[in-house]
């Protein structure tokens, strides 16, 4: 039911993230979603590709750290209020959200966004997911969109 | 049978014996300079002190002290006993922290060099069965060229590998079976990661002892060389004014360095006063050399800081034993009125799990002192989640605040963004210097 996600630790460096960026250019990795949370220090960038591993690959090879993380992709309809239907349903049910970030694709009647949750919330977010009819998004389908 | 000692007898001998033999080298000593050079005679005419008033080791606190600027004043031979012509190798200080200091060596003090390296050797558990890869630079710097004359007085096989080229080290390391590997802590480390790097399984190297040297360095660094590498790391110490590496080793029960007491008396003093401290107590490290013939320094004050014991170790020796050198006083920051030495973070630094590989930037904000500690984040600490990587900032932060009772600022770096030394690390960028 999830997908992956990339995590990679980019310096608070001007050229840091061309850097990476080029990296994947050169493999011909094609990005699909793409986030920065940034502190003072350092940021993370999360990135959803079309070969995760391939990608983790060619970026340690070129000392960058990097995770994969598990994060649910979910289509909701491109209307008001079509995100916040399932944002409020992981609210009452206390799902914690540690972040989310939206992308999109040919298709212009859904919305796509991706949902990391807390570790302990997985199976609840999916519970959530599955009786409400929210569309789920599976590595499969993230190639064809 | 494996020899214990490689002089059993002077390394064993009895207090009594190793003081009575540095009297009367001593003496011997203080004379010759008296008589060959200038400067030496002058500053004893100026204290008041004659050679005959050095009748024992007792009376070396009445010799005048030389620093390491006037051997830079009487660059490149003022200070020299003996005539050029004695002379077979000359060796000079990086001149890292100004003009070079160059120094001399006869066909004896050579062999001398070679014998106390050999000590170390035999002590790190060598033989002439093994295989010494130098990996200290081969050039004017005294590294490499100690342990290689010792490496060839008990008969093992010398690698004179030099420094650099880190892949080809790991090479070496795997297709020569090199057993002993001699170089500076810092560059022990870089191999480390080579050989991590090349996905070679340490435990199956040849490998088995390391004995490094030439930079101060924490024995929770030591620790994490023998567990990456898979070996026994031996402590090796001394300095080019002296004689270069090799003045002290330690034995296979690391309790503290023997200082080759037969070639070299050593003090502790006081930094502030000058006056000897008892065993056990921190002061200023001071050498003065009784054998050697080209370049016999007297009471040379080498601002390494550390403690020395007497007390007979369990391998048998009998010599002084120094600790780990725990800084030096020209090291020393001084961060809002407080000491601050690198060796202290890099200690919290692998108490917490990171690797050594730090950098420390001391700056003047507001006429208030900073430091910041910047760490390579690792593979094993990274999360996703950027509160998760603050935490760790923060810990560290509080770990180094508990230690030093100062407040730094902890910044989590890119892996391999912090240089990787072959030589001497330098790990304190302070641009205070820059301001003022």
């Amino acid at each position: 039911m999830t997908i992956k996600q990339l995590s990679i630790f980019v310096e608070n460096k001007s050229g840091s993230l061309a850097r990476i960026i080029d990296i994947l250019a050169a493999n011909e990795i094609d990005l699909r979603a793409l986030s920065i949370s940034e502190t003072q220090d350092f940021g993370i960038l999360r990135l959803i590709v079309n070969d995760t591993f391939k990608a983790a690959q060619v970026l340690r090879n070129e000392n960058c750290v990097v995770s994969i993380t598990d994060v649910y992709a979910i289509a909701v309809p491109d209307q008001p209020g079509g995100l916040a239907k399932v944002l409020r349903l992981l609210a009452d049910a206390q799902v914690s959200v540690e972040y989310t970030y939206a992308f999109i694709s040919n298709n212009r009647d859904y919305a796509y966004i991706a949902i990391r949750t807390a570790e302990k919330d997985v199976q609840t977010a999916k519970n959530i997911f599955m009786t409400n009819g929210t569309k789920v998004i599976s590595e499969d389908d993230l190639l064809n969109l | 049978m494996k020899k214990k000692y490689w002089q059993e007898e002077i390394e064993t001998a009895s207090l009594e014996a190793i003081s009575a033999l540095q009297s009367e080298r001593l003496v011997a000593t203080v004379k010759r300079v008296y008589e060959n050079v200038p400067m030496y005679r002058q500053r004893m005419d100026e204290a008041g002190v004659k050679p005959e008033d050095i009748k024992s080791i007792k009376d070396i606190t009445k010799l005048p002290f030389t620093t390491k600027q006037d051997l830079r004043d009487t660059y490149p031979y003022g200070m020299f006993a003996v005539p050029m012509n004695e002379v077979v190798e000359l060796h000079a200080s990086s001149g890292t922290t100004g003009k070079q200091v160059v120094v001399g060596y006869t066909k004896n003090d050579l062999h001398v060099w070679g014998e106390i390296c050999a000590r170390a050797l035999v002590a790190a558990g060598g033989d002439e069965n093994d295989f010494v890869h130098v990996s200290y630079g081969y050039g004017l710097f005294t590294g490499g060229f100690g342990v290689h004359y010792g490496a060839e007085q008990i008969g093992a096989t010398a690698i004179p590998v030099s420094a650099g080229q880190t892949k080809r080290q790991v090479t070496i390391l795997e297709d020569f079976g090199s057993t002993i590997l001699c170089c500076t802590p810092s560059y022990a480390m870089t191999i480390a990661e080579a050989v991590e790097q090349a996905g070679i399984d340490a435990s199956k190297l040849p490998l088995k002892a390391g004995i490094f040297g030439a930079e101060p360095w924490t024995e929770e660094m030591r620790e994490y060389i023998e567990d990456k590498l898979k070996i026994k790391a031996y402590d090796i110490y001394g300095l080019t004014e002296v004689m270069g590496p090799g003045v002290s080793f330690t034995c296979e029960h690391q309790c503290g360095m023997h200082v080759n007491e037969d070639h070299f008396i050593i003090e502790v003093l006081d930094p502030e006063t000058f006056e000897p401290v008892a065993d056990g107590t921190i002061g200023e490290i001071v050498f003065t050399c009784i054998t050697k013939e080209a370049f016999p320094v007297i009471r040379y004050r080498t601002k390494d800081l550390g403690y020395i014991t007497h007390e007979k170790c369990k391998c048998g020796r009998t010599f002084a034993r120094m600790s780990k050198i725990l800084g030096r006083t020209d090291d020393m920051l001084i961060i809002r009125g407080v000491n601050v030495f690198p060796s202290q973070i890099e200690t919290v630094l692998l108490e917490q799990g990171y690797a050594p590989n730090y950098l420390l930037i001391v700056d003047r904000v507001n006429n208030s002192d900073t430091l910041e500690v910047q760490v390579e984040v690792a593979a094993e600490i990274f999360s996703d989640i950027t509160s998760a990587l603050t935490s760790y900032e923060k810990k560290l932060q509080l770990a180094i605040r508990e230690l030093l009772g100062i407040q730094a600022k902890v910044t989590l770096v890119a892996p391999n963004s912090i240089p990787r030394f072959e030589g001497k690390a330098k790990r304190v960028i302070d641009n205070r210097k820059l301001h003022d």
